[in-house]
């Protein structure tokens, strides 16, 4: 029980962060019309390549003799790269025909 | 040094929220996805030229460089190349680089507490291998998953479901959850192998897990694994006490859950639902026994003409427009008829086409005019006044059972209720029902004519005809 209550203590922050973002991640989105959901999907698929930074910080720690932690970490950023420039690209491909109409 | 990257990720995640706002006004929605780029590359290189870990600035700038410069190339050069109709599979693939991305996380920064484990006994933090294995546990399902729906999608694998799958996947993550568990107590250097056999079962459980769901359902489930993604994107905030990893990843987790349960209702299914895939075989027989009157045949010619000399004429266009990517002939179709004084609408059911909301996509990608698209509250207040209403490949999104039919299974979801029109033309290849394995009482009916064919060969022998007329 102590265990629980001092992990709570020790990311009360981050604790605060998770609960503020789920509401904000269902509020925002809640008013999407049915037209938007497909490209909608495709932009929060790229955002959520933030995963990348992760990547990059793995990568960049990587000790120059350690050739699992840079092949598998290289590995990652080319990965997490492609989930954020193919998301962004992607999701502008589909919204640039929308406007084209106006 | 470190402030202006707190900045950045602050930026970072202020321009995330913003950007899924505006994704949500069509207006906007282009500039939205922006903003969130915007966002996203200035977190990227401020952690590249501003990440300090213990005084020590991040190195390796070879690899991080080619690394973002391999996945940039490949990236744009697939995004810009892919059609519309394979959209749905493009985001599925793009989404299991992302779960990849974060399960190879894990498994570096398990390695890493394992080595020191062995070198020196270092103390273990059990929140670190909290986040680390589900990292890699949701990560690794979502990778697996994603890749499995993108090959549904492609049509490189068939639907497979065998007795006991849902005892098969419970058993297998009661195995994850058990090993997890035991390692997070008691991990050693003797058995930190105990890691990769997660890592391993969670790949099959991913696979498992979407291999007997069927292929129109998959929307659904590449939502689901887009949440999926989020959440472990999240843990990798947690790991590293970031900030805008931990923002996006979990407002992308509650979004994305959202999302997917508006998909379902639209469709009128429980989540449950369609992950269990219990609709499939039972209903399709009991449903198929149903007493069926006769249809009549249209030929092209009379449906050129009744086409040809009527006021109004609604489009329905479906999954099997978009499939036969038929939307630039369609769009020439109702390009022909308005220049014969024909107004000409599109109804839009909100799940048409492959993804709620693709079929505005392709509508868009032909050049068809955004105000011509009705929603399908607005399209069921004009059928009364319309002549002629042509269904392009779409069945269970009209099928009055889901009005009239308690024992059907889609009783009760919102349909397009095209038999108030004057007459009703359905293109369809043949009479085999939609997905849900339903018949369709609305094809027996005596305002209804048949018009067999592939959509765009059709559509394409249509405008010839109209021509002429």
């Amino acid at each position: 029980m102590q265990n629980i209550l001092n992990l709570i203590t020790e990311h009360e922050q981050i604790i605060y962060i998770v609960i503020l973002m789920i509401f904000l991640g269902i509020e925002v989105i809640g008013k999407v019309p049915s037209v938007l959901h497909t490209p909608l999907m495709s932009g929060a698929n790229a955002i959520h390549g933030v995963v990348i930074i992760g990547a990059i910080i793995v990568m960049g720690k990587a000790e120059s003799d350690n050739y699992m932690a840079l092949i598998l970490g290289f590995l990652a950023v080319i990965l997490g790269t492609l989930n954020v420039v193919g998301g962004f690209v992607v999701t502008d491909r589909m919204l640039e025909m929308f406007k084209k109409k106006k | 040094m470190s402030h202006i990257l707190t900045l950045c990720y602050l930026i970072g995640s202020i321009t995330f929220i913003i950007g899924l706002k505006m994704l949500s006004h069509p207006a906007k929605a282009r500039k939205g996805n922006l903003v969130a780029a915007v966002g996203m590359a200035i977190a990227i290189f401020g952690t590249i030229f501003l990440y300090e870990e213990d005084g020590n600035k991040l190195g390796n700038y070879i690899w991080i460089f080619s690394g973002l410069i391999i996945g940039t190339v490949v990236g744009t050069l697939i995004a810009k190349k892919v059609k519309m109709t394979a959209m749905p599979q493009m985001v599925s693939l793009f989404n299991g680089m992302g779960g990849a991305c974060a399960a190879l996380i894990s498994v570096i920064e398990f390695q890493h507490i394992a080595h020191n484990l062995s070198n020196d006994g270092g103390i273990i933090h059990q929140g670190i291998l909290v986040s680390i294995f589900l990292g890699a546990i949701i990560g690794s399902i979502s990778f697996a998953g994603s890749m499995i729906a993108w090959g549904k999608l492609n049509g490189n694998i068939k639907d497979f479901a065998y007795g006991g799958q849902q005892v098969t996947n419970v058993g297998l993550m009661l195995v994850i959850l058990g090993i997890a568990a035991y390692l997070l107590f008691s991990l050693s250097p003797e058995n930190a192998y105990w890691f990769y056999i997660i890592f391993g079962v969670s790949l099959l459980y991913g696979v498992l897990f979407v291999m007997p769901i069927g292929g129109a359902d998959m929307p659904v489930v590449i939502s689901l694994l887009n949440s999926f993604t989020g959440v472990a994107a999240a843990c990798g905030g947690f790991l590293y006490d970031n900030k805008v990893m931990l923002t996006g990843g979990i407002l992308v987790g509650a979004a994305g859950t959202l999302l997917t349960i508006l998909m379902c209702n639209a469709m009128n299914r429980s989540l449950k639902n369609v992950l269990l895939g219990s609709f499939g075989g039972g209903t399709k027989s009991n449903a198929g026994n149903k007493e069926q009157g006769s249809y009549k045949e249209i030929s092209l010619n009379d449906a050129a003409t009744v086409l040809a000399y009527s006021s109004k004429v609604m489009i329905v266009p479906g999954y099997g427009l978009a499939v036969a990517q038929a939307q630039h002939t369609c769009h020439e179709l109702e390009k022909l008829l308005e220049e014969k004084g024909v107004e000409v609408k599109y109804a839009i059911h909100p799940v048409a086409g492959r993804m709620p909301g693709h079929m505005n996509v392709l509508l868009a990608e032909a050049d068809v005019s955004y105000d011509k698209l009705l929603e399908m509250e607005e399209a069921n207040d004009e059928f009364k006044n319309t002549d002629v209403v042509l269904i392009l490949g779409a069945n269970d999104v009209v099928n009055p059972a889901a009005k009239n039919d308690p024992s059907s299974p889609i009783y009760g979801m919102p349909i397009l209720e095209v038999e108030q029109a004057k007459n009703v033309i359905v293109n369809k290849r043949s009479m085999k029902p939609g997905y849900a394995g339903i018949e369709n009482d609305l094809f027996f009916q005596p305002k209804t004519s048949m018009l067999f064919g592939d959509a765009k060969a059709a559509l394409q022998k249509l405008v010839a005809e109209i021509k002429n007329v």
